[in-house]
């Protein structure tokens, strides 16, 4: 198969992840997003290691994985705790940080 | 014990003294306070007569020690220790300063008795007499400023001792500045002599010198120029000498003591220290007696005026001392050492004898307003008749034999100098009119309120307490002596101090008799036999024909004085609306306050002004504010981009990495 099918999928991926992370307000399927969007960055890796015959890619995508994880995990922390003081759970309401 | 063992004795009690008493002072009563004090002057004092009974005990070619306890700096071939000379020149001076402060201290015990500070006094009195005595042990030039500036400073902490007095911190400030340029002089001159000899020694210097410069060589003028201003500062000299007026802010003890007996006399002791470098510099020297003569007749013109009683006998220091630099500059050190001495007692004295009036006036000092005392006080005012007497050079008291043995010098010595032993005899005839207006307008005549008040009831006025000089009402809380006054009728300690000055202001004399004993000029002779001017001696009948010139002057001018203020007591107000100018002249103190105002002052205070209001609050306060301006616009243009939006962030930043990765890309193309 041409790489370019991969490609293309990982930048649909990213797309979708990208647009549900522009679109959507609530925390937890805005960080649903984002593990699509470093999935993409991830698939687009494995399919340049599988055409250049290099397993230098396999070690990123390890990393991205591990990086994901910690991320869903600070991620859904917050969360519980907006969720434990009765947040709205909605990123525009919170927007204290303005200038 | 050698000499030199006795002199770190001397010195080390007083340091002693002054630090047990300022770290004592919350364990310490004020009694055992003033005990101390005493004591370690006393101690000193013994110490002292230790060091003169060794040193007289050498042959007198080697009557000197240098001692060294350990080197205090030393860089390349540039080496100090910190090391004392002892010599009959340090011990006499000594004994001055030590003798003196003891009885002085003893006076002060009563003076000060109501004072809050009593600690803080005698810690700062055994201060001075340290640093004093640092100053004449001292046995290199460096040791010798450092002693300078630690009495500089001690004069500042005493001048300013009462310190919720404005007049008084303002002297402080201005007698240490006018001290600290004369510290510059010094410094100057310790490095021009490092410079050109390679050694700070004494001993290696004075035998050095002779042979690195010729005599009136313009490096050794400009050494003994610049040894002059250390000296004139220190000294009260002209045009150095406004600090010394105002100086008088300070306790009346601290006038007696610094700024009449001791630390004034250290620009004398100077001079006759460095005696090889004016021997090669004839030049300094007579500019220097020059300068002495001069002082002493202007300041006997003021002390003529003036009424306030402290300044009179302030000025009429400053005309004493003239004597003595005459003394010294011309090559009669013992003449001139004699009448520190001598000057010691009696002006010390005087001081005394005007704080008991003045605690006895409840702080006044405007002699116009005093009147009686005489009958009020007769301990006190027999002190002050002693004192005047004896600074009158009153046939027979120790000022007359030690005044004019400088002007019989002067006048021996011929040419210029005969003309400054005339100029000396003017000035004599003007010190016989002041000292004796102050006997005249204070102790006769019907008693004014405040003597009264003490014949009345055997008690001292407690009156507010005011600002002498301004007459502003005065808090007695912290630096001030409060409402109770001590004065010497009442007071043991301040009788003890005045009887024996002025036992000793009377026949102090005795020591250097023409022709009889001279026994400060055989012992001082060790110190300077290697000069040549000190080998020119007026003949004994000389010597008798200007004492008896002096009596003659002396008796005139107290004869004139009597006249004008008791037998025709119209005549001096008279005098004073027939000259109003030249009595305003020397009313303002010939305007040398004005003087130095108009041109040091106030440009300086002027530049100061400039920086504060232009540099200061446009230029560097501009440039702040300017900075803080731009950060703070930028900042609000910046601000508007942060919308607290998470979503727009996002987007933001995925613009971001899509411009940078395009960047890469294109420029990879």
């Amino acid at each position: 198969m041409a790489i370019e099918w991969y490609l293309v999928l990982s930048a649909l991926l990213f797309g979708i992840g990208f647009a549900g992370v522009m679109i959507r307000r609530n925390p937890v399927v805005i960080l649903l997003c984002l593990e699509l969007m470093l999935s993409a960055g991830a698939l687009a890796f494995l399919a340049f290691s599988r055409m250049l015959g290099n397993q230098d890619a396999q070690v990123m995508v390890l990393i991205v994985l591990v990086v994901a994880a910690c991320e869903v995990v600070v991620g859904l922390g917050l969360v519980v705790a907006m969720f434990r003081r009765r947040l709205p759970l909605n990123v525009d309401e919170m927007k204290e940080l303005e200038g | 014990m050698s000499a030199a063992t006795w002199a770190w004795l001397v010195l080390l009690f007083p340091l002693l003294g002054s630090l047990v008493i300022g770290f004592g002072f919350r364990v310490l009563s004020t009694r055992t306070a003033g005990l101390l004090g005493i004591g370690a002057v006393a101690v000193a004092f013994f110490c002292g007569i230790g060091a003169l009974v060794a040193i007289q005990g050498e042959p007198s070619d080697s009557r000197y020690v240098a001692s060294s306890l350990w080197e205090y700096a030393a860089v390349g071939n540039f080496k100090i220790d910190l090391g004392i000379y002892v010599d009959p020149l340090s011990v006499y001076m000594v004994m001055v300063v030590t003798g003196v402060s003891t009885l002085i201290h003893i006076y002060s015990y009563s003076y000060m008795k109501s004072d809050v500070g009593y600690h803080r006094f005698f810690s700062y009195l055994n201060f001075f007499v340290f640093s004093m005595l640092v100053l004449v042990l001292a046995g290199n030039f460096i040791l010798l400023t450092v002693g300078w500036a630690l009495v500089g400073f001690a004069s500042y902490a005493l001048i300013s001792f009462w310190y919720r007095r404005q007049t008084a911190t303002d002297a402080g400030m201005k007698a240490f500045v006018i001290n600290v340029l004369g510290d510059v002089g010094l410094y100057l001159a310790a490095i021009l002599i490092f410079s050109q000899l390679g050694s700070v020694d004494y001993e290696t210097v004075f035998a050095r010198a002779p042979e690195v410069f010729t005599t009136n060589e313009w490096t050794i003028v400009a050494i003994c120029l610049l040894l002059m201003v250390g000296a004139f500062a220190k000294s009260a000299q002209m045009p150095l000498h406004t600090w010394l007026a105002d100086a008088m802010e300070g306790p009346t003890p601290v006038s007696s003591l610094i700024h009449a007996a001791t630390m004034v006399t250290a620009g004398v002791y100077l001079i006759a220290r460095t005696h090889p470098l004016f021997d090669l510099a004839p030049t300094a020297a007579d500019i220097s007696a020059l300068v002495g003569v001069i002082t002493l007749l202007v300041a006997g013109t003021i002390a003529i005026a003036v009424t306030d009683l402290k300044r009179i006998i302030a000025y009429s220091t400053m005309s004493q001392i003239g004597y003595m630099i005459v003394g010294v500059s011309i090559g009669a050190y013992s003449a001139g050492l004699f009448h520190l001495m001598t000057h010691a007692f009696f002006k010390a004295l005087l001081f005394m004898a005007a704080g008991s009036i003045i605690a006895a006036m409840a702080n006044m000092q405007n002699i116009d307003r005093m009147k009686g005392f005489g009958k009020a006080m007769p301990f006190t005012a027999a002190m002050l008749v002693i004192g005047a007497l004896a600074l009158a050079a009153f046939p027979t008291t120790s000022g007359w034999f030690s005044k004019d043995e400088i002007i019989d010098y002067a006048s021996f010595r011929g040419g210029i100098y005969g003309l400054m032993a005339t100029a000396m005899l003017i000035g004599a005839f003007l010190t016989a009119i002041y000292s004796f207006r102050i006997v005249f307008r204070i102790l006769p005549g019907p008693p004014c309120d405040e003597a009264q008040h003490l014949i009345d009831t055997g008690e001292v006025v407690h009156g507010k307490p005011v600002n002498p000089h301004t007459l502003e009402p005065e808090d007695t809380d912290v630096g001030y002596p409060g409402s109770e006054h001590h004065i010497a009728e009442q007071a043991l300690g301040m009788k003890i101090g005045m009887s024996v000055l002025g036992f000793l202001a009377l026949v102090g004399g005795v020591l250097q008799i023409p022709g009889v004993d001279e026994v400060v000029f055989n012992f001082l002779e060790p110190t300077f036999a290697d000069s040549e001017l000190s080998h020119i001696h007026p003949s004994t009948s000389e010597s008798w024909l200007g004492l008896g010139k002096g009596a003659a002057i002396s008796v005139a001018g107290l004869i004139l004085v009597w006249f004008l203020y008791m037998k025709r007591p119209a005549i001096p107000p008279a005098l004073v609306r027939r000259l109003p100018h030249v009595h305003a002249l020397l009313v303002n103190k010939w305007y040398f306050d004005e003087l130095y105002d108009f041109l040091i002052v106030n440009p300086v205070k002027g530049l100061g002004r400039f920086f504060n209001e232009f540099i200061e609050s446009d230029l560097i306060n501009g440039l702040t504010r300017g900075t803080v301006y731009l950060v703070r616009t930028a900042g609000a243009g910046v601000r508007e981009i942060q919308t607290g939006l998470l979503r727009s962030y996002a987007v933001l930043m995925l613009f971001g990495v899509v411009a940078i990765g395009l960047y890469f890309l294109i420029r990879s193309i």
